[in-house]
């Protein structure tokens, strides 16, 4: 089998190059906590997450400040904003939206019954170099959300 | 992404990522991912591809309801519909770059500096 892409070394090299004089500390844990489906996943709402900004930008707040943001999955929005996230510019396009947020893949297998439903929302999660913010201020606020949407259950899609 | 997926599963929300950094991902330590190995930027499948997205989602979803333990990997059979030229590409750095990339970085630090000095 080919040999997956080692991410971790080519961004260290990458900021290497770049100059800076230590390497980016990525998260790791020993436990990992798990939560098992309360209900049969054919009844199951599921909620989805992005890491894509909306296409005005529109989730900054007044000191520039990235938040958490949130849109309807139907109608679905045909574009979003992926300019400013770390994919691969040079082999690869995100002018289909569903390649990177599904919602019309998960609309099918729920018409298929496969699940329950999809959340009427979908909602958008910065990437910060901070994952102290996105610990203790983001990822509150989209559980908050999906809660609030009657999601059982999470797809989540980072670019 | 990984970390809001371990928040919302230390709160009860059970998560599937869907993504293609498996090593990043891996490290960090979560509870369901399905690894689809393709450039970053398309982890739901190939642009324009329904039929492949569709896949890609429906063993999302399986994974949500099969996996019993954290640290649940399943790799996707989808396959990027290419040859694998792209998998040397992402962030390599080349040597006629190391110049102009320094330069980059130290536009990069002057800028943060400026946006951090009051006033």
């Amino acid at each position: 089998m080919t040999e997956t892409v080692r991410y971790m070394d080519r961004t260290r090299d990458y900021y290497r190059a770049l100059g800076y004089p230590s390497d980016y500390v990525w998260s790791r844990f020993d436990t990992v906590p798990f939560a098992p489906l309360a209900k049969p996943l054919s009844q199951a709402r599921i909620g989805l997450v992005t890491t894509a900004s909306p296409p005005d930008l529109g989730n900054r707040d007044a000191s520039g400040t990235r938040q958490v943001w949130s849109d309807a999955i139907s109608p679905a929005p045909a574009k979003l904003f992926t300019d400013n996230l770390a994919w691969d510019k040079e082999s690869t396009r995100t002018d289909d939206r569903a390649s990177f947020l599904p919602i019309e893949a998960v609309q099918h297998w729920a018409a298929e019954g496969l699940v329950g439903g999809v959340a009427a929302r979908f909602h958008g999660v910065p990437t910060e170099y901070s994952q102290r913010k996105t610990m203790e201020f983001d990822a509150p606020r989209v559980l908050e959300r999906l809660r609030a949407d009657g999601a059982d259950a999470a797809l989540l899609s980072p670019l | 992404m990984s970390l809001v997926a371990r928040h919302l599963e230390a709160n009860g929300m059970p998560t599937v990522i869907v993504g293609s950094a498996l090593d990043i991902v891996e490290y960090c330590g979560v509870p369901r991912f399905l690894f689809t190995d393709f450039p970053l930027g398309n982890p739901c499948g190939p642009p324009w591809r329904q039929d492949l997205q569709r896949t890609i989602a429906g063993q999302a979803l399986g994974l949500l309801r099969d996996a019993d333990a954290p640290r649940t990997i399943r790799r996707s059979d989808v396959l990027w519909p290419s040859d694998d030229d792209w998998r040397p590409r992402y962030g390599r750095v080349k040597p006629e770059d190391v110049e102009r990339l320094r330069a980059l970085g130290e536009e990069r630090r002057r800028t943060q500096a400026q946006a951090r000095t009051p006033g």
